[in-house]
């Protein structure tokens, strides 16, 4: 077949699509949301009914995509890094129970935080969950990995993990596709206690996957994806990791003389490293994100081996690799270059023109001035830009759902006025738990759910809770004459301004609901609308 | 063969649909490609860049490394400037003199357009008014692109003519007339400009 342009992440959706996929569960996040927006546009798995509707939460996700594989069908789940920690107790419970149906988890990790709050690495993940990890270097790799992925979570009865760097899900190349595989017929696990995870059947399963990992093991060594290629140079042994492994030869490009070691499938090839770790005076470890391989190194080499990498000095310790500071640690001079000059301004994102999280600030803004000691914990999404000039509205923003339970916490703990603000997305991903907590206890806090009735900052794909906020609001309990809508527009700042105010002084829970569709959702809609 | 392109601008600008259609262009005349961008928060009108490797010879990074890209392609002045660490000593810099000013604290237009005068190799010109002028405002990313065409090594014009067919068709004919329209424009001023 010919090539075809793909992102990291298409490759990856393609390859899921060719290789029997029947549902794909997620819930957006960059850099991975193009991989379910690419299922969602594709004509081939339209026709083959593939499930591709976004989920609430990455628990969610896992979780669905866990029953998929229960009943013996093919599924992936798709997450940026932190969505991990949201779905860590469903995944790491997912290698306890094993699959039916092959069951691939895609972290994309974001090194240098991009656009992302921390740059954790979602190899550590795997291991905690003792299943076996893919780590490509390039598309086509990414494709191919995917495309066996499947087969290889059925043949080992474990769930995988395939971690991919944002410089790998956002960048294009030419990728060749491989022929379209069936997808499963329904089928039940052959042994009935597998997914039923009490203590008597879990020690069991658990003592399964311990003896499962010298096999996982095995897997690693004789992958086709990790390959080892001598050189006659052993002051110096190189183990290039996943797309390290492109850096190392951008330096190398006429060809390299240190014995090299490929490592794109884990558990760890022991026996490779060890014998590699014999024959050379010091081993460098080029790996992105956090330094996973060289903590484990020194755990299974002699002491006497050098050990370098990100934790020497020999590579910076955060931030993603570059060709640069792989090219420094092999102590190659960096060009001559032009430097910047001193008049150029940095130009951070910003909230839209014309956006509501703009009107909403700045009526909160104004209110809240009016106290003496306020607070506002905000969340993930656009409205986090509220922290920059000029609103310069918000006091935090941790994690998905954090904005309304800190408010508690800080209201429990004596704060007045304590104020969240959380976005419609975010409400429904992780937000509802709280509200419930703050009703049950009448916590005196006010929160903004600013509802521009989409996940806008991935790109707008559909919000869980849109036309459903007030009724998921007074389900919980929240008492109906403090549950206001209001449309966050220029003309209607006076009464925002009365309405919050209104609500601070209210001592227990309200909600206001700022209501007004994302201006860029709303372009889209009317150019669709205008083309009808 | 072998060049490296950083396309850079403001979000919103279209740098993206310039780094699709070079990218086509190369894909289709059977050379490697590698093309690394920027999603999510960036695009909300911050600075936005993408670094764009073709070669006759496979790639290994996404990323070029410093001093390396032959051509900065930038829709903003200023933004032209922030990626200077990535040009060549023999590169260019080909961009736009019409500026994006969307920071309280946006230099003077006069001091960012002396700074790319003292550069050794640059084409400048207001990309905005020749769009307007030949096309739509739209197009300004295909002008620009049309005056990149002498900077992009083996990618020839009509390369790049039949990228622009492969890319826009989908949108109709008249979409396909009119970035033609701006490509050939842009091109005519790098041209004048020799």
């Amino acid at each position: 077949m010919s090539k075809q342009l793909l992102l990291g992440d298409e490759a990856i959706a393609q390859a899921a699509i060719d290789a029997g996929l029947s549902g794909v569960y997620a819930y957006p996040g960059t850099p991975s949301t193009e991989i379910t927006e690419y299922i969602q546009a594709s004509a081939e798995a339209k026709e083959r009914n593939i499930h591709s509707r976004w989920c609430t939460n990455e628990k969610t996700a896992m979780e669905a995509a866990l029953g998929m594989s229960f009943v013996g069908k093919r599924a992936l789940v798709c997450m940026k890094h932190v969505g991990m920690n949201v779905c860590a107790d469903a995944f790491v419970n997912a290698g306890m129970t094993g699959v039916n149906g092959g069951l691939v988890v895609l972290a994309a990790d974001d090194p240098s935080m991009h656009s992302s709050q921390n740059e954790q690495d979602s190899r550590f993940y795997g291991k905690f969950a003792m299943v076996p990890i893919f780590e490509p270097s390039n598309q086509q790799e990414a494709y191919d990995m995917m495309y066996n992925a499947f087969e290889f979570s059925e043949r080992t009865g474990e769930p995988v993990l395939l971690r991919v760097v944002t410089r790998l899900a956002h960048s294009r190349s030419g990728v060749v596709r491989k022929a379209m595989k069936p997808q499963n017929e329904i089928s039940f696990p052959k042994d009935p206690k597998q997914f039923i995870l009490l203590p008597a059947n879990a020690r069991v399963r658990n003592r399964n996957l311990i003896a499962a990992q010298k096999s996982f093991v095995e897997e690693s060594a004789s992958s086709a994806f990790n390959a080892f290629v001598d050189g006659s140079d052993t002051s110096l042994g190189v183990i290039a990791c996943g797309i390290g492994y492109n850096y190392l030869m951008e330096n190398f490009s006429e060809g390299i003389n240190y014995p090299v070691l490929k490592i794109s499938q884990y558990p760890l090839p022991v026996d490779q490293i060890r014998a590699m770790a014999a024959s050379c005076d010091a081993l460098l470890v080029i790996e992105d994100g956090q330094p996973f391989v060289e903590e484990q190194l020194t755990g299974l080499l002699e002491p006497s081996v050098k050990i370098k990498g990100r934790l020497d000095g020999t590579l910076p310790r955060d931030g993603e690799l570059t060709p640069d500071n792989v090219g420094l640690a092999f102590g190659f001079k960096p060009k001559s270059t032009f430097t910047i000059p001193s008049v150029v301004q940095m130009r951070p994102p910003a909230l839209c023109q014309g956006c509501g999280h703009r009107d909403v600030y700045e009526a909160l803004n104004e209110v809240v001035r009016e106290y003496a000691d306020y607070k506002v914990f905000s969340d993930i999404g656009c409205y986090t830009l509220g922290a920059m000039p000029p609103f310069r509205s918000i006091h935090s923003c941790v994690d998905m759902g954090a904005s309304i339970t800190m408010a508690k916490g800080a209201a429990d703990g004596g704060l007045f006025p304590s104020v969240a603000v959380i976005g419609d997305s975010t409400f429904t991903h992780s937000g509802m738990t709280g509200l419930l907590d703050c009703i049950n206890e009448k916590s005196n806090v006010l929160i903004v759910i600013s509802d521009n009735e989409t996940t806008a900052m991935t790109g707008g794909q559909d919000s869980a809770g849109t036309g459903k906020i007030e009724a998921i609001c007074l389900g919980l309990g929240v008492e109906p004459e403090h549950l206001r809508v209001v449309v966050p527009l220029k003309k209607n700042f006076e009464e925002m301004k009365t309405m919050i105010r209104e609500e601070i002084n209210y001592n227990g829970v309200s909600v206001i609901v700022p209501r007004r569709e994302c201006i860029q959702t709303a372009a889209k809609h009317r150019k669709q609308a205008a083309k009808q | 063969m072998k060049i490296d392109i950083i396309l850079c601008g403001v979000g919103g600008q279209g740098i993206l649909s310039i780094a699709s259609v070079i990218a086509e262009a190369a894909l289709k005349n059977g050379l490697y490609m590698k093309q690394a961008e920027v999603h999510g928060m960036s695009q909300r009108g911050g600075d936005v860049q993408s670094n764009l490797r073709i070669s006759d010879k496979p790639i290994y990074s996404d990323l070029i490394p410093k001093g390396e890209a032959d051509v900065v392609i930038s829709l903003e002045p200023m933004e032209a400037l922030r990626y200077l660490p990535y040009l060549s000593k023999e590169g260019t810099i080909v961009t736009n003199s019409a500026t994006f000013e969307n920071i309280p604290d946006y230099p003077q237009k006069e001091e960012i357009l002396s700074q790319i005068e003292k550069m050794p190799s640059k084409v400048i010109f207001d990309v905005d008014q020749v769009a307007k002028e030949v096309a739509s405002a739209r197009a300004a990313n295909i002008v620009l692109l049309g005056a990149s065409i002498p900077f992009l090594g083996g990618i020839s014009y009509d390369m790049v003519q039949q990228g622009i067919r492969d890319i826009f068709g989908r949108k109709g004919e008249a979409v396909v007339e009119m970035n033609l329209k701006a490509l050939a424009a842009g091109k005519a001023v790098a041209d004048g400009m020799k």
